[in-house]
This record gives structure tokens, sequence and C-alpha cells, in this order.
């Protein structure tokens, strides 16, 4: 009762917590995570692992540098959910190290440097995805095509484990099953010369790509679970729709816009929107509470150049996925969307002048 | 009716059923009350009697001092036993000029009061007049002079009166019961307002939760062709006077202006009330109801409280506490104000009593923000709470103006959704108490620095009289 006195209202709350809050991020994820954790096998459930495992000491170890109460800011939830994140954007079968050198990367020098949960400027996740995916090119882009747990293709127990902290020769008994991504395949054959159709991998089709039985990343295959992650997370207000439904279509529209055009050298639309990181992205990660703007017009700002730059980046640059890119580059210009837009005060126009009252006779107002 | 959508807002749990269905009883006389002579905006009352005198009830105790203040009025028959300071009824706990009553238990009414015939054959002034000398403020908490805005007229073009009976804070169910059961009464104080301010709509916002206030006041109303009892969608902070003007008329009041500007004034129905009171009887403002509530209280409820009873006696009244009381709160859970003891007494602007138990007001502790906006979707006004509340722990006061903190009403949506739990209304009162202090220091310079110069000049204006005088007296000589 010390602040009795002192601590003005309400003495209600409604109950939001961060780790609530958090935790109903990890609840959408979860068919997605479960559904990539099956068909990819032993290897991408201890990869997973691994990631988290590092995400969470790095925290507790940073916490405690830097003098701050340990137990209440490792419950929030948010080193989990960032290694988690960070787990889904991995190759499946990649090292265990890159897991954790990523998970390093994530949570000491995009989060704990910058002075912890809320004062991160870039998304953890994405500042690793990136610093691996430069650091380590080859193994940030060998994927596998799916072997279901349990199948007769799948690697056994002992087979993961030596395909996750084998060493480099173990990895390479399994060259067998690696396989480019959808994107990545596209992008390297368009790089050849060759045409669109001819450009697809064989057995691709947009079905597949929905249900995410193709090669990719740990979480980003199922567009469709990640789609019913992120209507989950817009039921329960964890987030709005401006950023996913500004996002999806600044990449949806000018992939039509080109492949109408050009239909053998600009992939369609629906490739685009459930194949890489699109989904992911839209939902999970550009719409990080902490990177993206405040206000409803920032966000569909922030959302629309997200989409743009995805869009550039795979059709133009040397990269065949942007995502993590173009989140980064949009999480750059936050303070500046924040700082030019705003929500217009009440009882003040745009600009921050105040309404005119009442101005003619029909209308009220002073009498002068 | 077609009703205008407000931006932001939230859903508290209204708790309300813990005291909507107390009738409303009356106290009891207590052994002894403490009246303030500041129970209003404004400045403080003048004491009119001494101590040792017996008043009657409704006697006048002290006069209002200039047009922005109110008279105070005997609650009862009794003694003077003193005129002195007393704690106030505010958060500080600071004393105010006060003066103590003794009740003699007969409750007499003094002689002269009485009432109006017919209040539609006085002026409007008369009205006004009456009103302010019945010391009746405005009783929804905000206790502004009533009578000042019923001669809003003199400098608007006004069209509606709207009465506010959202009362959208949870647990308050004082304005529900009174207009529940006060219904033609209150009807009849609207009358004679909207008769005052010569508007020619009235329009009484009632919210769904509370659909017998809303039955009552119609069937009252049926009567009056320009009586219209709105019904309101249940969400806070409904009641906020320009918030419940847009949504019922659809204009946005300017900022730092009055309703009045987009020709609109708002009143509380148990102002009212109040006004009927004092026009049909003649009976100055001496109590109001309040609703006694909260988890820590045994038996909840509603009560006619003489102004001036020590709100201890209140509490007894209504059974004590049932659990020791985590939180004494003035008004609802969301704007009230925390109360430094049980000693102080009821004002003219209580509408409630809250004794609220541990697990009721439990508050996590502060963490950081994540940006995660809830409190930007929930700001009524359009602001960006969490920065305001960034730029105040930094002591960028000015920051914080420009982000608009004089646009924010304190309502406290912001941090009833916030997460991370930050105090983000206390910030806000910070900076608007410093900014408040800065103005009057930067007042006070600009004020000595004039006197200052005036005093520079009129000196040298001496000098110079004495140099030509003796110039003059010089040239004479020669």
């Amino acid at each position: 009762m010390s602040d009795r006195h002192l601590v003005a209202g309400p003495y209600a709350h409604g109950g939001a917590s961060v780790s609530r809050t958090m935790g109903l991020v990890m609840l959408a994820l979860i068919p997605a995570t479960l559904f990539g954790l099956w068909q990819f096998g032993w290897p991408a459930i201890f990869l997973f692992t691994v990631t988290i495992a590092a995400a969470v000491a790095a925290e507790a170890i940073s916490l405690r540098i830097a003098g701050k109460p340990i137990r209440p800011f490792l419950t929030d939830g948010s080193a989990l959910l960032t290694g988690w994140l960070l787990a889904l954007t991995l190759p499946p079968w990649a090292p265990w190290w890159i897991g954790l050198v990523g998970s390093l990367i994530a949570i000491v020098v995009a989060k704990q440097i910058f002075g912890g949960i809320g004062q991160n400027l870039f998304n953890p996740a994405m500042v690793a995805r990136v610093a691996l995916l430069i650091s380590f090119p080859l193994e940030m882009t060998t994927f596998v095509t799916p072997t279901p747990l349990f199948s007769s293709v799948a690697p056994d127990f002992p087979a993961g484990l030596d395909i996750t902290f084998g060493t480099v020769e173990s990895q390479v008994r399994f060259d067998a099953v690696t396989s480019a991504s959808v994107l990545g395949h596209v992008r390297s054959e368009l790089g050849q010369g060759l045409s669109l159709p001819q450009s697809l991998p064989a057995d691709y089709s947009a079905l597949r790509g929905v249900i995410g039985t193709v090669p990719g990343s740990l979480g980003e295959t199922s567009a469709l679970l990640i789609l019913l992650g992120g209507l989950f997370l817009l039921y329960m207000r964890v987030i709005t729709w401006h950023i996913p439904v500004a996002m999806l279509s600044a990449i949806a529209l000018p992939a039509g816009l080109m492949h109408l055009l050009d239909p053998g050298q600009f992939t369609d639309p629906i490739l685009h929107l459930v194949s890489g990181a699109t989904l992911l992205g839209a939902f999970f990660i550009a719409t990080d509470l902490v990177t993206s703007p405040l206000s409803a017009r920032g966000q569909l700002l922030f959302g629309a150049g997200c989409g743009l730059l995805v869009f550039a980046i795979r059709t133009w640059s040397g990269y065949p996925e942007g995502v993590a890119f173009a989140v980064m580059l949009m999480n750059a210009c936050t303070p500046l969307i924040d700082h030019w837009v705003r929500p217009r005060i009440y009882g003040r126009d745009r600009k921050g002048v105040p309404l005119e009252p009442g101005d003619d006779a029909e209308r009220p107002g002073r009498l002068d | 009716m077609k009703l205008f959508k407000i931006r932001g807002g939230i859903h508290p749990e209204d708790r309300k059923l813990l005291s909507a269905e107390e009738p409303i009883t009356d106290l009891p006389l207590p052994p002894l009350l403490h009246i303030p002579l500041q129970q209003h905006i404004g400045a403080p009352a003048t004491p009119a009697v001494r101590r040792g005198r017996q008043v009657a009830k409704g006697q006048l105790l002290a006069h209002n001092q200039g047009q922005l203040s109110a008279p105070v009025h005997a609650p009862t028959s009794g003694r003077i036993v003193g005129i002195g300071s007393f704690p106030a009824h505010h958060a500080s706990g600071l004393n105010v000029r006060t003066i103590s009553l003794q009740p003699d238990g007969e409750d007499r009414w003094s002689d002269a009061i009485e009432g109006v015939a017919d209040p539609f054959a006085l002026t409007p002034e008369e009205i006004a007049a009456r009103v302010s000398a019945a010391g009746i403020v405005g009783m929804g908490g905000a206790t502004f002079p009533s009578a000042v805005k019923l001669n809003l007229r003199q400098r608007y073009r006004l069209h509606t009166l709207v009465i506010n009976g959202a009362e959208c804070e949870p647990y308050l169910t004082c304005d529900d019961r009174l207009m529940r059961e006060q219904a033609a009464a209150v009807i009849d104080g609207i009358q004679i307002m909207a008769y005052a301010l010569g508007v020619s709509a009235v329009l009484i916002g009632i919210e769904n939760n509370k659909p017998d206030a809303q039955r009552a006041m119609e069937q009252a109303a049926r009567p009056y062709a320009r009586i219209r009892v709105v019904h309101l969608p249940t969400r806070y902070p409904m009641g906020s006077e320009k918030h419940l003007v847009q949504t019922l008329i659809g204009r946005e009041t300017p900022a730092r202006g009055l309703t009045a500007d987009v020709g609109v004034v708002v009143h509380n129905p148990a102002t009212a009330f109040a006004v009927h009171e004092a026009l049909r009887y003649g009976r100055p403002l001496v109590s109001r109801v309040m609703t006694i509530t909260g988890g820590a209280i045994r038996r909840p409820g509603n009560v006619r409280v003489p102004l001036g009873t020590p709100l201890q006696y209140l509490i007894d009244h209504c059974g004590g506490f049932r659990v020791e009381p985590a939180r004494l709160i003035s008004g609802g859970p969301m704007m009230g104000q925390p109360l430094p003891s049980t000693r102080v007494p009821a004002v003219k602007g209580s509408n409630g009593l809250l004794a609220l138990s541990a697990d009721e007001s439990k508050r996590g502790e502060a963490k950081p923000c994540i940006r995660c906006t809830n409190c930007v979707r929930a700001c009524p006004c359009g602001l960006l709470p969490l920065e305001m509340a960034a730029r105040a722990r930094t002591g960028d006061l000015e920051g914080v103006a420009d982000l608009g903190l004089m646009d924010c009403i304190g309502c406290g949506s912001c941090a009833y959704v916030c997460p991370s739990h930050i105090p983000l209304v206390q910030y806000f009162n910070y900076a608007k108490g410093e900014l408040a202090a800065r103005g009057r220091t930067r007042q006070k310079q600009i004020e000595t620095k004039r006197l200052a110069e005036q005093r520079a000049q009129r000196m040298e204006a001496i000098q110079r009289a004495k140099r030509e005088a003796m110039a003059q007296r010089k040239r004479a000589a020669a």
C-alpha cells in the first residue's frame, strides 16, 4: 500500500500482459511449426530446439550482464518467440551452429545491445537471418525436399542427430534429398535465360505451395497454416489488418501487373504470395510490435513499403527471397514514419490546428 | 436515432451489479458534519456565519466569491461548532477551510426557503441566479458552477441540451438509481434548464447497460416533444462530454474549446435533479446521492448523503469493511482520485466511494513498453500515449506538450489496456502539473520584468523632472 496516495488511476486493468501477447503469437505459430517439424523430421526438431534454447540462454546471460532482473524479463516470452521465429526461417537441415549463432546475433546484437525488449530498432529474428545469409550462404540456402517423420525416406533419430550435430561430411551424404526452394529454383533458372514456365520445378503446383509440401525454410512452407495463425492473431487483436493487407497487396499488385505484361519473365502473384517467407513475414514478422509504426496510416505505409521491396528484391536482385531485407529496410524507416504520420488529435485538424467552431449562421457557435 | 462513431475507448468490466439494484436510502444524520468551503471549481466561498450560531437546514453558511464560485448551505439544522481547517476530499490530504456543524437532530428547513410556482415565468437570468444561489455545481464530478453554464446562451448560439446519463465509469450507479427513482423530477429539472438555455432540443444519453433508467426516463419524458432519450452503446469513456456530444450530434468540439462551440451544453442528471429542487422548492444543494461500493464494502448501496458527512460514517452505514480495502477511491476506478483517509467529508462532486479489495485493484509491475499500440488504439483523443509517456519520463515536457498533452482528457483507457502496466496517466498528470507550474513561473517572471521596467521608467521620469527643475532654478537664479 506504499503507493496508495501517490499513484494516479485507473485502478482497474484489462488483464493484458506482455507474456500473454507473446503467448498468443506463439500459439498462432504452433500449427505451421508442427507441420514443419513433421515434414522435415528429426533434424528440424533438433535445429528448432537448439535455436530456441540458445535464444533463451543468450537472453538470460545478457540480462545478467546488464544487471537487470532475469526472471520477469525471461518469463515474458519475448526471447523464446524470437528464437522460435528465427528457427522457422532457417533451412530445416542446417547444422546446429547456424541456430546457435543466429540466436546469439538476434538476442545479443539485435536486441540486448539496443537496450532489451521494446528498444530494438530492427526485428531481431530478421537481423539474425540476414547476418546468417550473408555469412554462411551455403548453409543458408541448402534446402531439402520434405521427408515426413516416420516415412521411409525420413532420417531416423541417429541419422537426424548426425545431420544436425554431425560433421560436414555427414551432411554431404544426404545430398540426395537437397533441393532448392521454389523461389530459389525459379531465380536461378530465370537467370540462365529460361522463361518462367520452364523455370518452375517440374512437380510444382500452387496447391502444394498452399499446403506446404515443398522445399523451403522450416516453418515457412505451409501458406495455409501460417494464414490460419495470422487470422487468429487478427481475431485476438494482437495485430491489426493494416500491415498484412498492405504488404500482401503491395506484393500481389505489382507482381500481377508485371506477370500480365510478360508472363514469361515474371512469376505470377499466387506464387509470390504462397512461397518463401511472404505470409510469415506479413503476419508475424512485419507486424512485430516493437519495430513497426504506431498509427494505422503509418502501418499501411510500412506494410506497403515491405511488400514493394519484397517484390523488387525477388524480381531484380541477386537474392531469390527478400522478406528479411525488406522488413529490415522498413524497420529503419519506422521512426521516420512515426514522426510524420500521426493520428489526428480530437478537436484538431491533421496539422494540429484546432477545428473552427461554428462558422456560419446556420451552424451554432460563439456569438462575437 | 443515428449515432456517430468515436475513436478508441474500452469495455471495462462494469461491476455495477454490486449496487445497481439497491434503492437510494437516506443516511441517518451523522453526529458531526464538516462542510468544506471549496467544493467546486473556482474561488472558495467566504463564511457567512460565526461559531456557536444556530442554523436551519438550507441556511447560507458561506457566500460565493465572484462569478466562478458557489455558496455553501447548511445540510441540516444545528449549531456551528467551528470554522477552521480540515482535511479536504482530495488526494493530497491537505487542509481546507471547513465549517463544522453539529446537527440538532430536528433536520428543520429554514423558513426563508420558498419555491417558485412557475419557473417558466421567470427570465433565464433569474433561473440562473437561483441556480447560482442554491450552490449547484456539476454533479458528475467536475463541480463546475452550473449557473455559469446556464448563462452560456449570452455568448454562444445554443441548440441542444445534452444530459449525460452515460455513467460510463465502472461500479457507479448513483445516476442510474436517480434516473430510475426520480425520473419525473429529473425531467422537470431538465425542462427548466432547457428553458433557461433557450434550446430547442434535449438529448438524454443513457448507456445500454442501464435499460431500466432508459425506460423510466423515456416514460417521464413522453409528454415533452423536444426531449429524446438516446440509447448509447456501452463503452468507456462515453461520458466524456466532448465524446458524448460527438456521438449524439456528430460534431467534434474544437481543441481547447467548449461544447458550446458546437451549440451544445452538457449537464448531469443529478444536476438536473438539484435544479428541480432549487426552483420548485427553493432547496439549495445540501445533499447528494453517492454509490458506496467495491469488493471491500460489506453492503454496497446508493445513499442520499448530507454534504459534509465523514466518509467513515458512510462506510459504517454500509456495514463497514468486509476485508481490509487495498484502495479507497473517490469516484470511479478509471478517473477517481485516491483518498488519504476516511475522515474526509463527502462533497458536492462525490459521486462514489470505492473501497477496492486487493484483488480488484491489483496493479502489475511496470515493464518496458513493447510498442504494441494498444494505447494508441484505445485513446479516444487520437494521441500517442506511449510516446508521451516516454518523453515525460525523460523530462522532455515540451515534447509531451507537442504531442498533445493538453488534449488528453485523462480517461485512463491507455493505462487500462497496457500490457506492460505502465502508469501512463501518472506520467501525464506529472507532466501537466509541471507544465502548469512552469507556466505560472514564466507568468511571474514576465510580470516582475514588466513591473521592474515600469519602475525604472518612473524613476527616470522623476530624475528627469528633478534635473529640469534644478536647471530652471539655476536659470532663475542666474
